[in-house]
Order: C-alpha cells, then structure tokens, then sequence
C-alpha cells in the first residue's frame, strides 16, 4: 500500500475503530483521552492529504474535499481535547454516568468520521450513507440527557433530518439517472468528479428533478430555511461539545454538497441543455434564511438556542454565496464558512463551560459574567465579537467581500443582505452586553481553567490572524478551490 | 441503452403491477382508521416493496437485489410491524388514527399528488427505458403520499408511519433504476435509520405517556409482562 493509500485510510478508518473501541472501554477517564488521540490522529492524516500532496485513488481529492475535511478534523480535535473537561463537570454534577459517557465518546468518533467520509467519498451514494450516519450519530448524542426536552429535541431533529434524508436520497437516485447516459451505467456515473465535467452533457430536465431534492434534503442538513427548525432544538439539548460544536460541521458537508451540485447545474444551463439557473434558489433559501435568523434572534431567551439561529443565519449567508457563484463570490462564501465554523464554535465551547458554571442556559443565568470570571467573559466576548462579523476579526472581511460581489452582480440584494447582516450583527452585540454587564446569578459549578479555554483562544487567533493578513499560499489555496468550483 | 420494455411483455407488466400496488396501498394508508390495520397496510405495501425488488433481481439478474428483497421482507415486511403491534399494544395507545385534515380531504391530495408526480416525472424521463420512467413516477407518489400522510396525522406513531411508507417509496425507485449501484447498502442503511425511529418513537410515547422515561412505568403498563 502506498503512503497516499495508508493516510487515505486512516482519515476515515481511524475514527470507525476508535469508535469500536471507545464503546467497549468502561473508563470514561480513559476514553477521553483516547477520544483526543483518535481524533488527533485523523486530523494529522486529513492535514497530511494537501500538505504533502496524498491523492489515495478511492478518496475524493480535490480542494473543496480536502479543505473541508481539514477543517473538520481540525474542530473535531479541539472540541475533544475541549470535551475532556466538559464531561468530567457533567459526571461531578449527575448528569452523566459511565454507560452513558460510553456511547457518547463512540458516537463523537462516530460523528467525525462519518463528516469525514461524507466530504471525501467519491461517491455520490457513500456521501448519502455517510449523511444518514452523522444524522443518527447526532440524534443519538442530543437525546443523551434523557431529559423530556432532550427527547423531544431529538424526536423533531429524527423526523425532519429524516424527510431531508430521505429527500436526498431521491435526488441521488435521480441525479444516476440523469447523468448515466452520458457518463456509462453503474459506478461511473456515481462519481463526484465525474459528475462536475459531465453536467453539460446531461439531460437537463432529469438535473432539474434531482437539484429540487438534493437541495431541499441536503438543505435541511445545512439548516436552510424553510426545514431549520430541528436546529435550534438539537443544538440545545444534549452535551454541549458534540450536539453544538462538533454537529456545525454537518452545515459545512451540506453546503459543500450543494456547491458541487450548482457547477453541474450552472455546466448544463450553459450549454443550454435544459436545466435552470441553480444560483438563484439557493440564494432565495439562503437570504431567507438569513432574514429569518436575524430577526429571530432578538426573541430567544435561551444561550444555545440564541447562537444555533446565528448559525442558520451564517449558514444562510454562505449558502447565499455560493448561489451567487462566480470565484469571487464562492471564495468568499468557503472563507466565511472556514471562519464562521472556528468562531462559532469557540462561541460555543465558553458557552458551554458558561452554562455549566451556572447551572442554566438562558440569558438570564449567565448574566453578569465580567464580574465574577472575567477570563471566560472576555474570551466568550471576542468570540461574540468575531461571530458578530466586527473587524477586527476574519468574519468582517468575508461578509464584506460577499455584500461586495452582491453589489457587483445583483446590486438589488444588497439591501436584504445588508439588513440581514446588521440586525444578526446587532441583536449578538446587545446580548453580549448583558451577557458581561447583567444582573450575576450564583455560581452552581466549577470555573473553566486555562485547559479548556486554550483552544478557543486557538480558533480565535486564527480567525484573528485571517481577518488581518491571510498568508498568501492559504489565500491562492482557497482562490483555487473557488475556481475550480465557482 | 436500456432495453425497450412496453406492455405485453412480462417482466415489464409483472413489475408495473407491483409498482402500482405498492401505490395503492399508500392510499390505503391513507383512509385507514384504525391503528392496527394501518400498520398491517404498511406491512403489506413492505411485502409488495420486497416481491418488486425479487422480480428486478429475477430479471436483470443482481445477487445484491436479491439481498434488498430478503432485508425489506424480514425487517420491514415483518419485524418493524411487529415491533409497531408491541409498542401499540403495551403503552395501551388509541387505537384509532387521529387526523389533522379528515380523511376524504387528505385522499383527493392525495390523487392530486399523483397527478403532480406523473405531470413532472413523464415528460422529464422521455429519454429513459420505459420502466424507468413509470417506475419513478410511481415511486415518487409513494414518496408524496408518505409526506402527506406525515403531514396531516397529528400522533408520533402514524408520522413514523408515514415516514416509513415514504421510505418504501424511496427504495421502489432505488430497485427500479436499471444497473443503479449500491441499492443494497442504501437500503441496509434506511434499515439502521429505520430501527432507530422505531425505537425511539418507543421512547417518545414513554415519555409522552409518563413524563419519564423510566421504563419500569411499563411494568405496571404491560401488565406484568416483563416480571
């Protein structure tokens, strides 16, 4: 086997046995450091891929793959060194036990390794199973607290990401039919690299039929309006490490997903082979999207529920990126989705540890934290900040170069873009003020040390760093994912 | 290019009959009543998936449909009903369907879904094998009129039920595709999805029921099966 063909494997195959593992391993103490080193081990693989060059023949690797990929893993090794703390308070507290802890660091691995593999299969199908595994992966981890809102939340997380699912799964079978003539019967057909070259020779109509379902499917794993609803639920209840940070992930394999679909769409209605103009569904989806957050998030109470609908709005703002298309355009999209990915869930890793400090996740417990924690207030308040999309984070330079390309292309959308934008951007600022400045409540847990808070400084920095001067090969690597994408 | 089938021909009619089956028991899915014989529709229209899947193995010659035909004849033509009864039967729930929309307006939707799925899929798939194409706008039918059903059913049970048809629906396009690949895990994994949903509407109804999900509730419940 070759170095490509042995690092290929271990991105995906690490974490499946790491998973068999954890589940048999009855010290929960343990299996968090494991979970840290499996996940450690897939992510030095995933960054091996484009660093060195790896191309393993059975993995799909172009740049938007591997990027994302990296990505991932990235957030995955973070939020597991992250999740060893997290847990040891939830265990201290009751609110998880052994057995428990057991399913929950096999399901992490679970989760990580089916993003994983839903970014680099080749295949269009293997990409649809692996979906359906990190779906299952998650319900199984947001009904963990076994609470009745955890049931609940994950009950309409199962029922609506299974019709998404299911959606899918139509249009994958429609997208075979609609490119088999051109491409040959059976697995070539079935080729995510394929499929981009082949979008000009396809019949046109049958594309239509399964972009409607792809995108609809696929739309309700990247918390699209109308089908976002299971979002706000599932990020709230369960284990903060897993059902917020590590699940923003399934967004970003989503939105990819989609991506690849509006290149094969935009190839054939270029070569007016009958399909529409992908672009601008996906933008109405995303800015409705967006409006629809923005303006949701002044009525929450709830921390968690508060930032999962600043998700869908991000979330909305890249899908409205990459519908505009173009390499300007999708460049910008993929550096927000980069971005908003590291800061969000920095955001949520202080939440998290805030809540469990707490002992209670809305606005009203976690009010008044510059009194008492002002290391925890000030991190969670940069992440805020950089989630804000205010300079001088990463987060401000995507969404100018997307209200930049709007202006450029569609220079009416510039106006719900920007209303979007500045009631989102507002609505995080006026709750950070409570969040450093309100009312304290009693402390019901331990503070976070400097163990938890090191890799959101981390994901900060980058964001940091990205915002203020991107190192120039980073910036021609992703100007060459956008090219040949966009 | 796919082989040119048409009426008259056997393996063409055998499967448009089982195709179109499976369509009618989605409707009566819909008008049913009453809980047990909802779940005794599904299990019907789940044997009528499993014979499709055999003819096409029968005719095309695929092991891997064979597989297909054999899983949805054992877990959903047998085990998920059963398990269904169960749950029905020990967390003692209402046996009758409740609606959110009466029966007769959900059925003429549902008539107009059809007509939507045959108006869209026919003129799309001009270029495909006959069977392809009817095959999919029945399948995607079966797929509406598992939506619809999850639409307008207020209860936890008769949505999985709803979802499950429409899995039914998924799979019968799966099957029907000429030389698709992968229809064998595609259905092995639904499986797994499937498995779950139906245990976790277990633990749902537990929780609607009791406000907990202790399940020593059921002991009293059941009636002292457990013990």
């Amino acid at each position: 086997m070759t170095a490509a063909g042995i690092v290929g494997a271990a991105v995906i195959a690490v974490p499946m046995l790491a998973a068999a593992l954890l589940a048999l391993l009855p010290d929960w103490r343990l299996a968090a450091w494991g979970n840290v080193l499996a996940a450690l081990v897939a992510f030095l693989a995933a960054a091996a891929m484009p660093l060195l060059g790896l191309h393993p023949f059975f993995l799909l690797t172009d740049g938007l793959a591997e990027h994302l990929a990296v990505l991932t893993a990235f957030v995955g090794l973070t939020t597991a060194w992250y999740s060893r703390g997290y847990v040891a308070v939830e265990v201290d507290a009751g609110r998880l036990d052994a057995p428990r802890l057991r399913l929950y660091h096999a399901t992490f691995q679970v989760l990580l390794g089916a993003l994983l593999l839903a970014l680099l299969a080749v295949n269009t199908g293997v990409t649809w199973v692996a979906m359906e595994a990190a779906t299952i992966a998650a319900v199984l981890v947001v009904q963990l607290p076994r609470t009745a809102d955890a049931i609940e939340a994950s009950w309409k997380y199962f029922l609506l990401c299974g019709v998404g699912i299911a959606l899918a799964l139509f249009g994958t079978v429609v997208l075979y039919l609609a490119v088999e003539p051109s491409l040959g019967r059976g697995f070539p057909a079935m080729r995510w690299d394929a499929l981009a070259t082949a979008g000009a020779h396809s019949n046109g109509v049958l594309l239509n039929l399964a972009f409607v379902f792809l995108l609809l499917g696929y739309g309700t794993k990247a918390a699209l309006a109308p089908l976002h609803t299971w979002m706000p639920d599932a990020h709230a209840e369960g284990p903060t490490p897993m059902s917020a940070v590590l699940s923003g992930s399934i967004l970003n394999v989503a939105l990819a997903i989609i991506l690849r679909l509006r290149g094969v769409l935009a190839a054939n209605a270029a070569a007016g082979a009958g399909a529409i103009d992908p672009g601008p569904p996906i933008m109405a989806l995303g800015l409705a999207s967006l409006l629809l957050a923005a303006f949701g998030l002044w009525r929450r109470r709830d921390v968690k529920r508060f930032f999962a609908l600043s998700t869908i709005e991000q979330s909305g703002v890249a899908a409205y990126a990459f519908g505009l298309g173009g390499p300007f355009a999708v460049f910008a999209g993929l550096l927000h989705l980069t971005l908003h990915t590291l800061a969000k869930a920095a955001v949520f890793q202080c939440v998290g540890r805030a809540a469990q400090l707490r002992g209670g996740q809305k606005f009203a417990d976690l009010g008044g934290l510059l009194a008492g924690h002002r290391r925890l207030a000030l991190t969670l308040g940069l992440g805020v900040i950089a989630v804000a999309g205010l300079p001088p984070f990463g987060l401000f330079v995507s969404e100018f170069l997307i209200v930049s390309a709007t202006i450029l292309r569609a220079p009416l959308l510039a106006l719900p873009l920007g209303i979007g934008l500045v009631v989102g951007t507002w609505a995080l600022v006026a709750r950070l003020q409570g969040l450093w400045l309100g009312e304290a409540t009693p402390d019901r847990g331990p503070a976070p040390g400097l163990g938890m808070l090191a890799p959101v400084w981390l994901h900060l920095a980058i964001v940091l760093v990205l915002g203020l001067a991107m190192p120039l090969p980073l910036a021609s690597w992703m100007r060459g994912i956008a090219a040949a994408v966009g | 290019m796919p082989p040119h089938l048409g009426y008259g021909d056997l393996s063409y009619d055998v499967a448009h009959l089982l195709d179109t089956a499976a369509l009618v028991l989605s409707f009566v899915l819909l008008y049913q009543r009453r809980l047990y014989a909802l779940i005794n529709a599904y299990a019907a229209q789940a044997l009528v998936l499993a014979a499709a899947a055999a003819w096409q193995g029968v005719v095309r010659g695929g092991a891997d449909l064979f597989v297909t035909a054999l899983l949805t004849l054992v877990a959903k033509g047998v085990a998920i009903p059963l398990a269904l009864h169960t749950i029905v039967r020990r967390l003692q729930m209402h046996r009758s369907v409740e609606v959110a929309l009466g029966i007769f307006p959900s059925l003429i939707l549902g008539v107009a879904l059809v007509a939507l799925a045959i108006l869209v899929v026919l003129p799309v798939t001009r270029m495909s094998g006959t069977l392809t194409r009817e095959d999919l706008a029945l399948a995607l039918s079966v797929v509406l009129l598992g939506l619809l059903m999850m639409i307008t059913r207020r209860t936890a049970l008769t949505q999985t039920i709803g979802f499950l048809s429409m899995e039914n629906g998924l799979m019968l396009a799966a099957v029907g595709m000429t030389g698709m690949p992968l229809v064998m895990e595609f259905s092995s994994a639904f499986l797994v999805m499937l498995a779950f949903i139906v245990f976790g509407l277990f633990l749902f109804r537990i929780r609607e029921r009791f406000d907990s999900l202790d399940v020593h509730h059921l002991d009293r419940v059941g009636g002292g099966v457990e013990r």
